[in-house]
């Protein structure tokens, strides 16, 4: 893989010229944090931030969402017949994803894209989308990303990392997309010594302060997990808000609404939160997680449990430490897992009966 | 405010080893800074988890609603009116809760300390009304009166209005402060800017509904927000959406609101809707000559007919 410097002053005018072929995305500071947002003309990513409030997932899967479109209008010869929404599907690059964001989009892709299914509003977003990511020199107290099989330089979902330094950017050119794009901005100057990205690596790992154990996690008995008594109190602080659920990068729930107005009609797709009461309600009114301790459970089962079952690939998570930092009542997922996991190695060893 | 943490834990012992209460809900130190996490107690060996500290501005009453065990609380000055708000409202009886009282100082406001704070903020401690704040590029320290969450800057009820136990001398209540001076400055406004404001307030609502959970006048079995048959709103982030989904809670407060800044402080946005229940609190004390849970002997203003009640609340 190439590794290309590019310099400071190099930077605006490349990224105007990738404006012929893409659409630009990027972190923008809005009143007092950073989200994602495409870039008008003449606006250039702001770099500063450790990482934006809301997680970039809204990229490619927006909070509401529109699918399908339909006319209720009887003398129009389509009515009722509901039509794929049109949509801008142009290329676009996203500048300055983290890693642990495109790592998340790689996990929450094994849900939207699978053999039997393909989800069409996820992947068309995703794939005319490049992705070019901003490794983390600066983590925060909160992140444990070298807990979850991510890290502050890890590659994976990126078609380019790039990492900053003082006059100039050294640029990790990871896939043919990523290739495309550099070339498309004229960012050419190979750099002799490309081991300073390793180095730099290390560094940044070393600066991860807050870690987990999930070793234990895959081999746990799932019932003894379910019917452990640590729930209750975990889960009494909880308010069943979905800050946890939508600030984070892997959580991908949506619930299907139909919404008419006049003779218009459309069917979208809202996010939706696990830690809601009507995410489980049955039409018959019943409930079968009716208790707060049930839709928590449920949540961090998923992540640490399920999950790890089910694709054999981690956990589901990459450690951004968002939902740690906006929890109004201080739920902490570090704090659970290892809960869960010292209780999943005590559970292995009472089924091995040492 | 140590003090008050082996107070609390002190009383907390006393009721759970005399078995007066079931269990004991306060606040245990959180895992990140400025936060404490509500919990619960139920043995006389574990109170040593309960703390007090300015970082606990979740509103405990939240944690009682239809709960069936003898609980002991620890409440500062809004919780305890909400608790009284609670009681009258049927949510829990007076008789199950033993109210320990926390004469309060004020909550910092997380938000105003990362604002202020150059870097990362690692540690949060206080001492002495002052509140020392460590970053990764160094130490700094601010008056806690320049960091309180507005709605404690402007507080007049700091003091329990009800409790059993007591872990400390009532604090002076505020005499000097205008609680309604931002109202009136949005009630100043044209409507056009007022309109504008509001746009511009909630535009950044993601719907995760924090605010609403956070509160304990919400325990409507099911919101409207949430209702299917007939679906009173749309759940999209459609701002007409958005917007109804908080006038209506609003509403829905009028004449209960103690302003104790749970919502405000549990958005994960940093919006500010304390602002439309506060304008409803000001119009409940302009016209009633009413605040909320101050009492558990009169019923709520909107929950009362007097025949020479104003007839200027009826829009």
């Amino acid at each position: 893989m190439k590794v290309i410097k590019i310099e400071k002053s190099q930077w605006s005018p490349g990224l105007e010229k990738l404006r012929g072929a893409f659409r630009l995305i990027g972190p923008v500071k809005e009143k007092t944090w950073h989200d994602f947002q495409e870039l008008a003309a003449g606006q250039m990513p702001d770099l500063a931030f450790q990482n934006t409030r809301l997680s970039p997932k809204s990229l490619v899967f927006p909070q509401s969402e529109i699918m399908l479109d339909y006319s209720l209008d009887k003398k129009d010869p389509d009515c009722n017949i509901p039509k794929m929404a049109e949509k801008d599907y142009s290329p676009r690059a996203v500048i300055g994803i983290r890693p642990c964001d495109a790592k998340a989009l790689a996990l929450v892709k094994m849900n939207f894209d699978t053999d039997e299914y393909q989800d069409p509003y996820w992947l068309n977003l995703y794939n005319a989308t490049t992705f070019v990511g901003l490794a983390c020199d600066a983590p925060c107290s909160t992140c444990f990303c070298t807990s979850t099989g991510c890290g502050p330089y890890h590659e994976e979902g990126l078609d380019v990392l790039l990492a900053e330094r003082e006059d100039h950017f050294v640029a990790k050119v990871l896939t043919d997309k990523g290739a495309r794009l550099m070339d498309s901005a004229g960012w050419s100057t190979a750099l002799p010594d490309a081991a300073v990205l390793d180095q730099a690596k290390s560094a940044a790992e070393g600066k991860i302060v807050s870690k987990i154990e999930t070793d234990g996690l895959a081999a746990a008995d799932t019932m003894a997990l379910h019917g452990a008594d640590f729930w209750e109190d975990i889960s009494f602080a909880c308010i069943n808000c979905g800050t946890c659920t939508f600030s984070c990068p892997t959580c991908w729930c949506f619930d299907i609404q139909d919404e008419t107005y006049g003779k218009k009609g459309v069917r979208m797709r809202n996010w939706d939160s696990c830690m809601f009461p009507i995410f489980t309600v049955h039409t018959t009114g019943h409930n079968p997680r009716d208790t707060k301790l049930a839709r928590l459970r449920q949540r961090f089962m998923h992540k640490l449990k399920y999950f790890v079952d089910k694709y054999d690939k981690g956990i589901m998570c990459v450690g951004c430490g968002r939902c740690v930092r906006q929890c109004p009542v201080n739920i902490d997922i570090r704090n659970i897992s290892k809960l869960m996991n010292n209780l999943a190695s005590e559970a292995r060893c009472a089924v091995q009966g040492s | 405010m140590s003090t008050y943490t082996e107070k609390i834990r002190e009383i907390a012992q006393r009721l759970l080893k005399e078995c007066r209460v079931e269990m004991v809900i306060g606040f245990r130190k959180g895992s990140v800074p400025m936060m404490n996490e509500p919990c619960f107690v139920r043995k006389p060996e574990e109170v040593d988890a309960l703390v007090w500290d300015s970082n606990c501005g979740i509103n405990l009453a939240n944690y009682l609603t239809n709960r069936k065990e003898k609980i002991g609380i620890v409440a500062k000055g809004c919780d305890s009116r909400n608790i009284v708000n609670h009681i009258l409202e049927n949510k829990i009886k007076r008789e199950q809760l033993v109210i320990i009282g926390v004469p309060c100082q004020g909550m910092i406001d997380k938000r105003k300390i990362v604002a202020m704070a150059q870097g990362e903020v690692l540690e949060v401690t206080e001492s002495d009304g002052q509140v020392h704040v460590k970053t990764a590029a160094g130490d700094q320290t601010f008056d806690k009166k320049d960091v309180l969450q507005q709605n404690c800057s402007v507080c007049v009820h700091r003091n329990p209005v009800i409790s059993d136990e007591m872990v400390a001398d009532p604090v002076e209540e505020q005499k000097d402060v205008d609680p309604y001076a931002d109202v009136a400055a949005l009630e100043a406004m044209t409507t056009d800017e007022r309109w504008a404001f509001f746009d511009d307030l909630l535009a950044p609502c993601i719907r995760c509904y924090a605010c609403r959970n956070a509160c304990p006048l919400c325990y409507c079995p099911t919101c409207f927000v949430d209702e299917a048959k007939p679906q009173w709103v749309g759940k999209s982030q459609d701002p007409i959406d958005v917007r109804t989904f908080h006038l209506l809670r609003a509403y829905h407060c009028a004449g209960r609101c103690t302003d104790c800044g749970a919502c405000e402080r549990a958005c994960p946005m940093g919006i500010n809707m304390r602002l439309l229940t506060k304008k409803l609190n000001k119009d409940c004390l302009d016209l009633y000559g009413w605040e909320a849970g101050l009492s558990l002997d009169s019923r709520p203003a909107l929950d009362v007919y007097k025949p020479n009640d104003t007839n200027d609340s009826i829009l």
